[in-house]
């Protein structure tokens, strides 16, 4: 049994990862729609889907000569359709956030690697920009322990297996401890500070959009930091929310996805310099 | 690769980021073309003699730190004549210990006079009696006179009706003393008996009293699959004055932390249905079963869980059919949930089909709405309140509560996980909204052109024909602030017709009644309620614009009875009223 277990599991890690990360986000999808109608409607995976598909298909012949593998355009659609929640049944965000998140893969580059993790910069951008149009999603999982233990455990081992593990594990430690420092600053309730992190936003945040490998850093040090700093300025977002600091309010109904569009980034364009750099050699 | 690519790439990305903001701003103007309506709108509560003042509730201690947040519920309005002198009378209802509700007997001389405390419908906030949340009329022992239920975040209340404005409190001996916190009911037949019944909906648990609490697990366990709630009741009116709870035996006792709640035959059957806003789960409707039980019905309404507030019922695109206005939540950035205008399908599809988008859909915080045609020109008018909390205007409660809205319910289930609100506002200081229909075109909101601009946190609304003028007034309860009269001044020229039901057959009030009005090649539909909206009622005549149309066909009334009776071509311009005849035709 052990020796099957392990020979499993190493078939898992040859696999290429976006095929885990694949089977990860549509088991979120069945079960989030099947137990909680979490989409809202088909027309918008449809939407999401298939403008991303079309777009990655579009511009990598385009670009590179040739049709690009699509998988993640996949997780991108996906994404966006979960977490996108529009007003009054608007579909254009699905068609414009799709074709924007995956555009932004070809033009948003820096040394040859692009700097955004596509979701996260699709939907960082339809909040900003479009308030009045798009919200970002606040459904819950319900009291279901199953469900969630679900996703977490099958969230967690596929993390491990395409070796983000320690990205999604710091920055759930720096969440938890953050918030007590949180707590102890602005009082009220720690529970309330620690209960964002039990939705499904955040589960999709952590097993998907942090730990994204085209768009974190080259040295697992290096990733540590950078999820560490997500949840540093995260807690700054929350805090400046807790003192009404208007001149940030767009900030405050998605800071987690917000703190990773302002670090990641920056964190991504240092990483690829300094890897241009002869001296400088990534383990 | 050829630069000219990458920079057809980047053109093309760059006008995708432009067409998003422009698409926004335009989602942003939607529904506010330039209207001129047909009618105004002149506040005259004061001038009426109504200075009605809600008061909020105080609370248990271990509440104070999210007491403007519970604590948000409570102003009602519902319009009967109480006298029957032809004059629609206003009854408010207020929500804290020592602050009396309301009875403003209509003068009939444009003025109003606070009548409560001589008839005895005054002083029913007290400790250990609860606070009032909100009232309903209904002729419940046909005596020819409306009785009145106040239900409360208590002990229910049922006041008989005596005559010459005087009440007796008759809750006991109807066996209607019950403590429940709940925030809607409606009078119907369900069983067409020809005596009214009562059900009346539960929000927080029952056993939860909220000046002594036990425990402060008393929240919702879930934003959107809620079933912790407190249980809705149905009582059978058994005549001689005393009522049954029936709820298990009839399958209608929903725990969904129901706010409102509407009664009619939507299927067509001739027995009237049940149709729950829920705050914290899908709508529900409960199809009856030929007064032998009700049945919760799969129509197109449970897979959309939203935070339903009130439950308006109108025929809104003239098809003679009766169609649902659910009000919800908006807020930029934080939440579109949009408001549901269901459409009923139910003998066609065996559903009903979502008709909102535009200012239809987004009303902001909203609360209380009514479908009425305020214009007469034979089309419905759509008038929203809204508004939750009006604090600090500059801060917002929305970020503390989106920590927890995705959470496990666990957490939030219990109220003191709940960030505390301090002086901040949540969706407040919200304008109301009115809106025209324009056909094909859409809905368009005329408030500002109409003459309505409060931003008070509105919570009911009722229309009635206040002063007898052939046109309908509008009259709001906002929480914690002053009751609103909305004199309508109509642009000359459009015809009416109104019509008072008295059964005899049916019962007294003539609740559940439908009359369609067949003029000028349209059709038109209204249903004599017996409470319908939030914590509302509408005055019991039922008013029908004509626009130019100089005459009626025909008009089709549809007692509860099951009686069908017609009449052909009736005067305009004036009200009819009508006995329902003995013997079925």
């Amino acid at each position: 049994m052990l020796k099957h277990t392990r020979r499993l599991w190493v078939r898992l890690g040859q696999l290429d990862p976006r095929y885990l990360v694949s089977f990860l986000i549509t088991l979120v999808l069945v079960l989030g729609q099947a137990r909680y109608g979490i989409l809202g409607g088909y027309d918008r995976l449809v939407i999401a889907l298939g403008v991303c598909t079309a777009t990655e298909l579009a511009l990598s012949r385009l670009v590179r000569g040739r049709f690009g593998n699509v998988q993640s355009a996949y997780i991108t659609g996906i994404s966006l359709a979960l977490l996108i929640k529009p007003r009054a049944d608007l579909l254009w965000p699905f068609a414009l956030g799709g074709f924007l998140a995956i555009a932004s893969k070809y033009v948003l580059q820096y040394r040859g690697g692009h700097l955004w993790n596509p979701s996260n910069f699709a939907i960082s951008l339809l909040v900003l920009a479009a308030p009045g149009s798009v919200a970002i999603l606040s459904h819950q999982w319900g009291n279901d322990v199953a469900v969630n233990a679900v996703i977490w455990g099958f969230g967690l081992l596929i993390v491990a297996r395409v070796g983000m593990l320690h990205v999604t594990l710091t920055y759930v430690a720096c969440f938890l401890a953050l918030a007590v420092v949180r707590h102890g600053i602005v009082g009220g309730p720690l529970l309330g500070e620690i209960a964002p992190i039990t939705g499904p936003m955040y589960q999709l945040f952590i097993f998907f959009m942090i730990t994204d490998p085209k768009t974190t850093v080259s040295t697992a040090r290096g990733r540590v930091v950078v999820a560490a700093a997500v949840a540093v300025v995260e807690a700054a977002i929350r805090l400046a929310g807790d003192h009404h600091v208007a001149a940030l309010a767009p900030l405050y109904p998605a800071p987690p996805i917000l703190a990773l569009a302002i670090v990641g980034p920056v964190a991504k364009a240092l990483d690829l310099y300094l890897a241009s750099k002869p001296a400088y050699s990534p383990v | 690769m050829p630069s000219w690519r990458r920079g057809a790439v980047a053109a093309a990305f760059l006008a995708a980021i432009l067409l998003v903001v422009a698409l926004n701003r335009r989602t942003d103007r939607a529904g506010t073309a330039a209207v001129v309506p047909g009618f105004h709108l002149t506040d005259v509560a004061a001038a009426a003699g109504v200075r009605f003042v809600h008061h909020r509730p105080t609370l248990d201690p271990k509440l104070a730190h999210i007491a403007p947040l519970i604590a948000s519920l409570g102003a009602s309005v519902s319009v009967a004549d109480v006298n029957n002198d032809g004059w629609p009378d206003l009854y408010f209802t207020n929500s804290r210990f020592g602050f009396p509700n309301a009875l403003y007997r209509n003068r009939g001389d444009g003025t109003f006079e606070d009548v409560a405390g001589a008839a005895g419908v005054a002083d029913v906030n007290r400790p250990g009696e609860g606070v009032s949340m909100g009232a309903v009329w209904g002729d419940y022992d046909n005596d020819g006179l409306e009785d009145l239920l106040i239900y409360k975040w208590g002990y229910l209340q049922l006041f008989h009706n005596l005559g010459n404005l005087h009440f007796e409190d008759v809750t006991a001996a109807a066996g209607l003393r019950r403590w429940m916190n709940s925030n809607g009911a409606v009078w119907f037949d369900y069983d067409r008996d020809g005596l009214l019944d009562l059900y009346v909906t539960g929000y927080f648990r029952s056993d939860v009293d909220f000046w002594h609490l036990q425990t402060t697990r008393i929240m919702e366990n879930s934003f959107e699959f809620a079933a912790n709630g407190g249980k809705n009741r149905l009582f059978h009116n058994l005549g001689g004055g005393r009522f049954e709870d029936v709820t298990d035996r009839m399958g209608v006792g929903s725990t969904r932390w129901t706010l409102a709640v509407a009664a009619a035959d939507f299927n067509g059957d001739g027995w009237p249905d049940l149709f729950l806003a829920n705050d914290y789960g899908p709508e529900e409707l409960y199809v009856n079963d030929h007064g032998g039980r009700f049945v919760l019905s799969r129509v197109g309404l449970e897979s959309d869980s939203k935070s339903g507030m009130s439950a308006t019922l109108g025929d809104v695109l003239n098809r003679g059919r009766l169609d649902a206005f659910v009000t919800n939540i908006s807020e930029r950035g934080y939440l579109f949930q949009g408001n549901n205008l269901r459409l009923n399908f139910l003998p066609e599809l065996g559903r009903f089909q979502q008709g909102a988008d535009g200012v239809v859909a987004d009303a902001g915080w909203a609360w209380g709405a009514q479908l009425g045609d305020l214009d007469n020109d034979g089309r419905n008018e759509l008038f929203i309140v809204n508004g939750f909390v009006s604090g600090d205007r500059d801060r917002s409660y929305w970020y503390a509560m989106s920590k927890i809205a995705g959470a496990n319910g666990n957490v939030f289930e219990d109220a003191r996980n709940w960030p505390p609100i301090g002086t901040a506002s949540l969706s407040g200081y919200e304008r109301s909204r009115v809106l025209v229909s324009r056909g094909l075109a859409g809905w368009t909101d005329v408030a500002l052109a109409a003459g309505v601009s409060d931003e008070y946190d509105g919570r009911a609304v009722a229309l009635a024909d206040l002063f007898n003028r052939g046109v309908l007034d509008v009259v709001v309860a906002n929480q914690n602030q002053p009751a609103l009269v909305y004199r309508n001044t109509v642009v000359p020229g459009n015809h009416w017709i109104a019509f008072r039901l008295v059964g005899t057959r049916s019962n007294r009030s003539a609740i559940g009644a439908e009359v369609t009005v067949e003029a000028g090649g349209m059709r038109q539909l209204r249903v004599v309620d017996g409470g319908m909206g939030f914590a509302s009622q509408n005055d019991r005549r039922l008013h029908f614009g004509l626009g130019r149309t100089g005459r009626v066909e025909r008009v089709l009334i549809r007692w509860p009875s099951g009686t069908l009776q017609t009449i052909e071509r009736p005067a305009i311009d004036q009200v009819h009223v009508v006995t329902e005849p003995q013997y079925p035709r």
